[in-house]
């Protein structure tokens, strides 16, 4: 389903709408809180850009600095080309070590391997430990956004969901309760697991170490919990040196939560004692994006999550309207590399109000790319055709000076004379729920011919 | 109405002022469905003694195909432009969006949105009129994040609004304040339509942060975000009245 039709259902329940993007403007105004109180933030923000430019620009140098550093460390390290490619590779360490149950802690790009539908087929059980990810897996859901993977659900359909596949009592939606039946159930599922799949925020090339950082802890208990650990990571999460990790951290949970830091920074540098650590490391499209100049600075994410909150088209359309597993204004600039037509309206989902380019940690021109994209659409054929036709119509009609004063002034009369049901029907969009302008009598060329001209 | 002569201080000499060729830039739907605001905007720059021009075979800046993709229909479009305004020093409008698409995509310097021409170029001192009324201050995004005429609220920094400059030299003006200072109205060009639910929700919450801080007029710099929410306002038949900030402006004597 495209963009505006999943909106246009999201946006059939109003108050559900309000509630939604109250929801996320309240985060918005936690991270406003949290920035405005330090003032280096520009500052910041252009650091992180600067740092993650260079990586960028020597992706491929830091990539087998890491590689190398983590092997000295005795982590094992893989490569996948996609997200199949990935998905065996997890599953041929699980199955080496006979895993049938495993944890997996917060790991979007796990989502956009497709991998626990994968591992399921294969008959290993997949528990994610995050609560919000929790939900959305008991509810059959994808996440609807990066860091608050069920901002979609109130706390009385978590209770329905709960009490169906936890057992809590019927009706509850206290989340006190709720969130301790979620944990004493996760406890379980943990002393169970025999592996633990965590995502990784940064892998550090200087260190061959990664870093996870979650508010439940729920990365360390995983981990520490059982004999194995696979981290998988974009080829994207690579930052120089452990002195650069400051600025992320610091620019990170400030844009997520509006919180100083996150709860848990955790370092996972080598396995411990007994166990295995493997680090699989995915490109999944990345390498094509970093080959396109316009787009290649939308790698720069950090999937903190503020592009979605200060989005006021996301706000009221939802995560999953989006089709996407990364939704939202960065979803909507990565989208279009994975397949152009699926994603043809997502660059479209945007009033191009730049709110996302201001508040992101790691200046991506996110509103710019979408402009960019748009173009890149219309040229490969995906525009609806209407719309082709109709700026072809205008380009030419605006080109024309007298032609474009006559069909004004049509307009004009027609909006003056046309009975109400003739200019207010199912082919008028606009006027669904506004009113067309009160058409003057003249335009303001007339006026000025009238009043100023010296002819 | 008074405007800064002391040339040496950052201002612009009467000298100047006269001789400078200020071309008036009315966009399109302007020109077609709001002439009250081509003609306050004009007014109001004859009243600062300058002398303006309308060239009258503008048209459009080109946004509107642009922004749906079809930056190559719209080329022509804003050749046209350039054509029409080749002769002026300085090209005024009352719209910060065409003037930022002008701006990026005819690659003209020389392209003031009417406010921050006031504020910058002209330096206008003070408004004498009384104008007792509350008013919301509608931030267009473009002017405000792409024009840089305030703030934005995501940014750590100084706040300031070129717009609020002007407002606040008006004897009576209570420019009330917003629970989201700077949140888009949802027009976004054709977005208004190819995203119709999302585009008339935004709309609806921008309306109801005004009404709700009992503004009796909404004003702006954008009269294509005040189209949007005028069509909601008229819609809905609120009380709230709607008036492009050159309108209030005009009213000096």
């Amino acid at each position: 389903m495209n963009h505006p039709k999943a909106a246009e259902i999201f946006n059939k329940d109003e108050a559900k709408t309000e509630w939604h993007d109250k929801a996320l403007w309240f985060v918005r105004k936690k991270r406003d809180i949290a920035t405005h109180g330090i003032p280096e933030w520009e500052e910041l923000r252009e650091k992180a850009s600067a740092i993650k430019a260079n990586v960028l620009s020597n992706l491929d140098n830091y990539l087998i600095e890491f590689e190398k550093n983590a092997q000295a460390n005795g982590i094992q390290v893989h490569w996948a080309k996609n997200g199949e490619e990935h998905n065996r590779i997890v599953h041929e360490i699980l199955k080496s070590k006979c895993v049938k149950k495993l944890v997996k802690s917060k790991s979007m790009l796990t989502e956009e391997c497709h991998l626990n539908p994968y591992l399921e087929k294969n008959s290993i059980e997949v528990i994610d430990t995050d609560l919000g990810e929790r939900i959305v897996q008991l509810a059959k859901e994808p996440p609807s956004h990066i860091v608050l993977p069920a901002i979609h659900k109130r706390k009385e359909e978590v209770g329905e969901i709960f009490h169906e596949h936890i057992g809590t009592e019927k009706g509850a939606s206290d989340p006190q309760y709720l969130t301790t039946s979620a944990r004493n159930h996760l406890r379980e599922k943990f002393l169970k697991a025999e592996a633990a799949i965590t995502g990784v925020n940064f892998a550090i090339a200087e260190t061959g170490g990664v870093v996870v950082c979650t508010n439940e802890g729920n990365a360390d208990l995983g981990v520490n919990i059982t004999p194995l650990h696979i981290a998988c990571m974009g080829v994207e999460k690579i930052i120089p040196q452990l002195k650069h990790l400051g600025v992320f951290l610091r620019v990170l949970a400030r844009s997520a939560t509006g919180q100083a830091i996150t709860t848990y920074s955790s370092h996972f540098q080598k396995p411990k004692p007994g166990s295995e650590m493997h680090i699989v490391i995915v490109d999944n499209g990345r390498s094509e994006q970093l080959g396109r100049e316009d787009f290649r600075k939308s790698l720069n994410c950090i999937r903190c999550g503020a592009c979605m909150n200060t989005c006021p088209v996301y706000r009221r359309s939802g995560g999953h309207s989006y089709g996407y597993t990364v939704p939202g204004p960065i979803g909507s600039i990565l989208s279009p590399g994975k397949d152009l037509k699926e994603h043809s309206t997502l660059p479209f989902a945007s009033s191009l109000c730049g709110s996302c380019s201001a508040v992101c940690p790691v200046k991506i021109d996110i509103h710019t790319q979408l402009y960019k994209w748009r173009q890149i659409i219309a040229e490969e054929g995906h525009l609806a055709s209407s719309k082709k036709v109709g700026m072809k119509v205008m380009g030419y009609v605006f080109t024309k000076p007298k032609l474009y004063r006559i069909l004004g002034k049509v307009a004009r009369n027609s909006l003056s004379v046309l009975p109400r049901f003739m200019i207010y029907n199912k082919f008028n969009v606009w006027g669904k729920a506004r009113e067309l302008p009160k058409p003057p009598k003249e335009s303001f060329r007339d006026w000025y011919l009238k009043n100023r001209s010296k002819n | 109405m008074n405007k800064s002569v002391k040339e040496f201080e950052g201002g612009i000499s009467l000298f100047k002022l006269k001789i400078m060729k200020v071309g008036l830039f009315i966009p399109c739907y302007v020109e077609q469905f709001y002439p009250n605001v081509g003609i306050a905007t004009l007014e109001l720059l004859e009243k600062l003694g300058l002398e303006v021009g309308y060239p009258l075979d503008q048209t459009c800046c080109g946004q509107p195909m642009a922004n749906s993709g079809c930056e190559n229909e719209s080329v022509v479009t804003t050749k046209l432009f350039i054509d029409n305004f080749k002769d002026f020093d300085y090209i005024v409008s009352p719209s910060g969006s065409c003037v930022l698409h002008i701006k990026e995509h005819g690659h003209l310097d020389n392209v003031y949105e009417l406010c921050e021409f006031l504020t910058d170029v002209i330096k206008v001192e003070n408004f004498e009129f009384e104008f007792p009324y509350k008013v919301g201050l509608h931030v267009s995004c473009h002017g405000q994040r792409g024009l840089g005429l305030a703030q934005s609220s995501e940014i750590v920094g100084q706040d300031f609004s070129k717009m609020r400059v002007l407002l606040d030299k008006i004897k009576g003006l209570d420019l009330i304040e917003l629970e989201r200072k700077d949140e888009c109205c949802g027009f976004g060009g054709t977005f208004a339509v190819a995203e119709e639910a999302v585009s008339v929700k935004m709309g609806k919450d921008r309306v109801e942060d005004h009404l709700k801080n009992k503004a009796e007029i909404l004003t702006g710099g954008d009269m294509s975000c005040l189209m949007h929410m005028e069509g909601l306002i008229n819609r809905q038949g609120n009380p709230l009245k709607v008036m492009h900030i050159a309108e209030i402006l005009n009213l000096a004597k």
